[in-house]
């Protein structure tokens, strides 16, 4: 099965939405970048230091765990908690960029949007993924996307990410492959 | 249907996991906004036969930090004061539809009796039995211990606890011994032989009579209180002499090693196994144990109701 996203893919994507978000934000001075875990958090901090590599000033950054704001906890067993990091200047009034790996059905951002209003309030809330897959459940889309890779909903998309999986790559796995 | 009866209901792996979780939930309480829609639309009742102050508000403030809707329950004023059995109290809770039963109650085995019944399809969750077990004290204890000696992570292998005081009577007592020595810590228990069960001797622990040579090795020390209304013989001869010997104190506090800390579930009797200036020490931790319980408590909460649908299903 060959790579949907390659190493040199994920690369230049990344590259592309960190200029994208400074562009739409003019700078990085009002941003908080918040990925969820874990390879969203993975993909925020490279994400930061792209961004740090090209502002030249630190960039906040952090972790949002979502786990018990999900729709779906009275049907499914309890997971653990991932850890969440917020910096220290909070999202009151900020920029919010959130990010994940996968935009799919809508419901992680949806239950993120509510953990984040737990926070604080931000000024506003922008959302990049790495890849969009579509099949979208409810009224939420993206403003920074990596790759719209349309897919078949028996299928499934693994992003690999060299902080945990030892290599980067977007693999599409299931029936259809 | 997942209850928490006893300490041997959780593996090591389990327990960690519950400590992390707690980890995170400690987060929630310090926030600006300290409520979580986890369990909303799950009822929770604290069925309370016997008296109860951190244990039951501590229940009460997790489930509602959760969002789940509680009930309180407790002996008096209740018709378990009129005489009504535990069985008919419990198809009461039954028909209020309740996911989750808290039970404190005074006869050891209340808890296992409410799961083994039958008589409600919710969860269980044992808040003291008699002197049988107290998990989720015992939780909480190796929560506070794990946070200040070994940084909040992983298991608590190497580290040193004494717990001192009424053994025989303490359900904090066994249960603590079955968590903390799971996770990997040495336990001595220090008390005069009569407040040791004789059980005792075959349990994983170091069993000891003199607390002064115990106390410069010790990471942590959990005193007991003596449970007077348990008691129907003399144990000791006197309070004083009890004090003397298996109290502690600022001079005893001396001995221990300066990073070791002080624990004590409450309520204290102070001057008795604990003098006023001990309990108040910078060691002392015993405010912070509650504080603690609360998140300890939503993590039980958490983990063993969220997602009961389903497995009640099967």
């Amino acid at each position: 099965m060959s790579a949907a996203l390659t190493t040199a893919d994920i690369s230049r994507a990344l590259t592309r939405i960190s200029h994208e978000i400074l562009e739409r934000n003019s700078g990085s001075s009002q941003l908080t970048i918040l990925g969820i875990p874990t390879r969203g958090a993975d993909i925020a901090y490279r994400l930061a230091s792209i961004i740090e590599s090209i502002e030249g000033v630190p960039v906040e950054v952090g972790t949002l765990d979502i786990t018990l704001h999900r729709d779906d906890l009275r049907i499914r067993a309890p997971r653990p908690l991932m850890e969440t990091s917020i910096p220290a200047a909070g999202v009151e009034g900020r920029t919010v960029i959130l990010v994940d790996d996968v935009l799919f059905s809508g419901r992680t951002i949806r239950s993120a949007l509510d953990a984040l209003g737990e926070i604080g309030r931000p000024e506003r809330v922008q959302l990049a993924v790495l890849v969009d897959r579509g099949h979208r459940e409810l009224p939420i889309r993206a403003d920074f996307v990596g790759k719209n890779l349309p897919t078949a909903k028996s299928e499934s998309v693994k992003v690999r990410l060299v902080e945990r999986d030892g290599i980067d790559e977007v693999l599409i796995e299931g029936e259809s492959a | 249907m997942r209850h928490l009866l006893s300490i041997n209901d959780i593996d090591k792996d389990f327990a960690i996991t519950i400590l992390d979780t707690a980890h995170e939930m400690a987060r929630v309480s310090e926030g600006a906004v300290k409520k979580l829609p986890t369990l909303r639309g799950k009822t929770v009742v604290n069925l309370f036969a016997e008296d109860s102050t951190r244990t039951r508000i501590s229940f009460e403030a997790a489930a509602k930090r959760l969002s789940a809707d509680v009930i309180n329950f407790t002996a008096k004023g209740s018709s378990i004061s009129k005489g009504e059995s535990l069985k008919d109290t419990a198809q009461t809770l039954q028909a209020l539809g309740a996911d989750a039963v808290v039970i404190r109650h005074p006869a050891s085995g209340a808890a296992h009796q409410l799961a083994r019944g039958k008589w409600i399809s919710g969860t269980v969750i044992n808040a003291g039995d008699g002197t049988h077990e107290h998990p989720s004290q015992a939780l909480l204890d190796a929560f506070t211990i794990r946070k200040h000696l070994r940084g909040g992570k992983g298991d608590l292998s190497g580290v040193e606890v004494a717990i001192v005081g009424d053994i025989l009577h303490s359900r904090v007592a066994r249960s603590n011994v079955l968590l903390l020595t799971k996770l990997g810590a040495k336990v001595t228990l220090v008390a005069p032989p009569t407040l040791i069960p004789p059980q005792a001797q075959a349990w994983p622990v170091t069993i000891s009579y003199d607390f002064n040579s115990v106390l410069p090795h010790m990471d942590a020390i959990i005193m007991l209180r003596i449970q007077q209304e348990r008691m129907s013989d003399l144990y000791f001869p006197s309070e004083r002499e009890y004090s003397s010997l298996f109290g502690i104190d600022t001079e005893r506090l001396a001995l221990t090693k300066p990073h070791s800390i002080l624990m004590h579930p409450g309520p204290m009797n102070r001057g008795l196994e604990i003098s006023a200036e001990a309990a108040d020490s910078p060691q002392s931790v015993v405010v912070e144990q509650v504080a603690n319980g609360v998140s300890i408590r939503m993590a039980i909460l958490y983990l063993f109701i969220a997602g009961s649908q389903e497995s009640s299903n099967e």
